[in-house]
């Protein structure tokens, strides 16, 4: 690895953090999309701070282009008061109007100013370790790194100081309001926040990516945990681990590093998606089948409790009267063996002592609702987990 | 003869938790809480009912300034809500919040002490204690550990109830407390409640049921968009004002 190859990495790095962070708090507050609003309509603050500065790492453009930013979110919110349109509705008029600003301004002054849509776009972060900071004559490494090292710590500091803040607010707003956290400051905050990152990492990996960035680590690390500390760090591992492996993936193809990157975080996204443990798709997709095993189950117990009849409870006879498939039936009995519930007497179904206090117990449970006498049921059924 | 019952009372006399004048809510310019006066003696567990619609859990936000109002003012012991937030405790709507929010059950009830640390301080030892006696008072405390989706509906009330009971509040503001869960948690909550009351707070609740008002409150506030009546259930809980309110002929069947 030379040493643009590891700045590259590191750019993207910390430029996934950063992004994760803020990230994290819009997925749990509904509100990716605004995060997609932002990553556009910021274009033409951008323009105008370029076109006063003629610099694309110039702190001026960051200011204008979180100013940006920031009326997408107020002027989204405007409309969206009025009652005649929906948020999404809001926010799918306001940010194209914004981006096609910056679009135009682009176009009219293309001759003069290097700067194009592309750019803007997918970002160039290939090319990001050749612009360097300069201090008093000495290199102190690539300015995008700068840009975004400084953007990364301050968002860091912000997380520790308001992190109770941004959880009470972004859990329950009537609460924090009642408690004197302004719910609009803090909102207000995390919109400043997201915006001023999207500038930062715009540069870097452009607008499509900046969404990603934001987006799919946090809705990864959402699938796979219940506490929020382990979702952000969760979501600034995904954000990493597909910044350096999307790095490596577009030098293998010899492919665009942004959308390589974006790649990664997709295809994460879907393992996880599939995989997770409680909530992937897979494991929800077994435990309605085990709860469909353990209702049949159920239902098996409760007739043989209600019938001492020999013609009831005789094997053959289950399986017409209950109405079940011959697998079904066979799943259900041998469950229901295993779980030493039932004893099998020349084909004739009986309760054992066990299966007749179970079966009386998630009777009681299931009319009752009260589920703190059968805490230590829930461990064999899925059933009864709510 | 003399009548000793604390609800004879007159109300001039009591001190007063919570003081209404002229309130005015609307939303896009139409009104939904019209010129409310009222006035709420310390002490007493009042009900606010009313019609789908009739304001109930406007007014409630609106004293807590989580909705400005354009006319009128608030007072809490005198003095303005901004000043007392220590002193008032709120359980919103169960629905009003994500369920499926990364948390657990103790994490949501120690939420609860945020007001009295203030801006940037965290919770510690001493907060994490008082949560955990508040969940043991609700009869959750097995469940501190549980992700909140994983509560049943009467236990997230429950969650509810704790994270106001932990604010150690003089003043309680609850919407609507009883939607949605069993008659177990319904019998446990209204105790802790009247509980409450004994210890001389003020608990304020938006309810639904108007079959249980006699047996669970001793004060009574109608609101249809106005204030209908407010005062002692025994006096003021009759056909009269349910009609009034309700805007039909109302039969209290169980009134004794």
């Amino acid at each position: 690895m030379n040493s643009a190859q590891i700045e590259i990495q590191l750019i993207a790095s910390l430029v996934a953090i950063a992004c994760a962070i803020p990230g994290t708090f819009l997925v749990l507050r509904k509100m990716a999309m605004i995060s997609d609003a932002i990553s556009h309509s910021i274009l033409p603050g951008i323009v105008i701070g370029f076109f006063i500065t003629q610099d694309l790492n110039s702190p001026l453009l960051i200011v204008l282009a979180a100013f940006t930013g920031i009326i997408t979110v107020v002027l989204v919110e405007y409309i969206q008061k009025t009652g005649l349109v929906k948020e999404d509705t809001a926010i799918g008029l306001v940010f194209p109007a914004l981006f096609s600003i910056g679009v135009i301004l682009i176009a009219k002054n293309a001759n003069d100013v290097h700067l194009d849509v592309d750019a803007v776009l997918v970002g160039e972060l290939a090319l990001a370790p050749f612009d360097r900071l300069l201090i008093s004559g000495v290199d102190v490494g690539p300015k995008s790194l700068w840009i975004i090292g400084v953007i990364l710590l301050i968002t860091i500091a912000l997380l520790i100081a308001f992190f109770k803040e941004l959880k009470i607010s972004t859990f329950d707003k009537g609460l924090a309001a009642s408690l004197g956290f302004s719910p609009a400051i803090i909102h207000y905050g995390l919109m400043t926040v997201s915006s001023v990152t999207t500038v930062g990492a715009f540069d870097a990996v452009g607008a499509i990516l900046v969404v990603a960035l934001m987006i799919a680590p946090a809705a990864t690390a959402y699938l796979l945990t219940t506490d929020l500390k382990k979702m952000l760090g969760l979501s600034v591992f995904f954000g990493v681990f597909s910044a350096i492996s999307g790095y490596w993936l577009a030098h293998v193809l010899d492919a665009s590093i942004a959308g390589s990157i974006t790649t990664v975080l997709g295809m994460v996204f879907l393992l996880v998606y599939l995989f997770a443990p409680s909530k992937g798709v897979i494991a929800v997709m077994y435990r309605e089948k085990q709860q469909r095993t353990e209702v049949s189950l159920l239902t098996f117990l409760l007739h043989l409790k209600n019938h001492n009849e020999v013609e009831e409870r005789h094997v053959n006879h289950l399986r017409e009267h209950i109405n079940w498939q011959k697998v079904r039936a066979k799943t259900v009995l041998e469950l229901a063996l295993k779980n030493n519930m039932i004893l099998i007497d020349n084909d004739v179904v009986s309760l054992t002592q066990k299966g007749d206090t179970f079966t009386s117990k998630a009777i009681d449970y299931i009319i009752t609702n009260e589920d703190a006498q059968i805490e230590d049921m829930k461990d064999d059924f899925f059933l009864f987990r709510g | 003869m003399e009548n000793k019952d604390n609800n004879k009372t007159p109300v001039s006399t009591r001190v007063i938790a919570v003081k209404v004048d002229d309130l005015t809510v609307a939303y896009n310019y139409k009104p939904v809480l019209w010129d409310i006066d009222l006035e709420i003696p310390e002490g007493v567990l009042m009900a606010i009912v009313g019609p789908n619609g009739a304001g109930k859990s406007t007014l409630i936000k609106a004293i807590l300034g989580i909705l400005k109002p354009i006319a009128g003012s608030v007072s809490i012991y005198d003095k303005p809500y901004d000043k007392q937030r220590q002193l008032v405790a709120y359980v919103p709507q169960k629905g009003s919040v994500d369920w499926d929010f990364p948390t657990t059950a103790l994490d949501v009830v120690t939420m609860g002490t945020y007001g009295s640390l203030g801006w940037i301080k965290r919770p510690g030892q001493k907060q994490k204690k008082a949560a955990l006696e508040a969940l043991e008072k609700v009869g959750m405390l097995a469940f501190k550990g549980r992700q909140i989706s994983q509560l049943s509906g009467g236990q997230q009330q429950r969650i509810f109830l704790a994270r106001a009971l932990v604010q150690n509040a003089s003043i309680y503001f609850m919407d609507e407390p009883f939607q949605g869960v069993d008659a177990t948690t319904e019998i446990a909550i209204i105790n802790i409640l009247k509980e409450l009351r004994k210890a001389g707070k003020t608990v304020i609740v938006v309810h639904h049921d108007l079959q249980t008002v006699p047996e669970y409150f001793d004060w009574v506030t109608f609101l249809n968009v106005k204030k209908i009546a407010t005062g002692p259930v025994k006096d003021i809980f009759n056909d009269d004002n349910l009609t009034k309110t309700y805007g039909i002929n109302y039969k209290v069947s169980i009134q004794e």
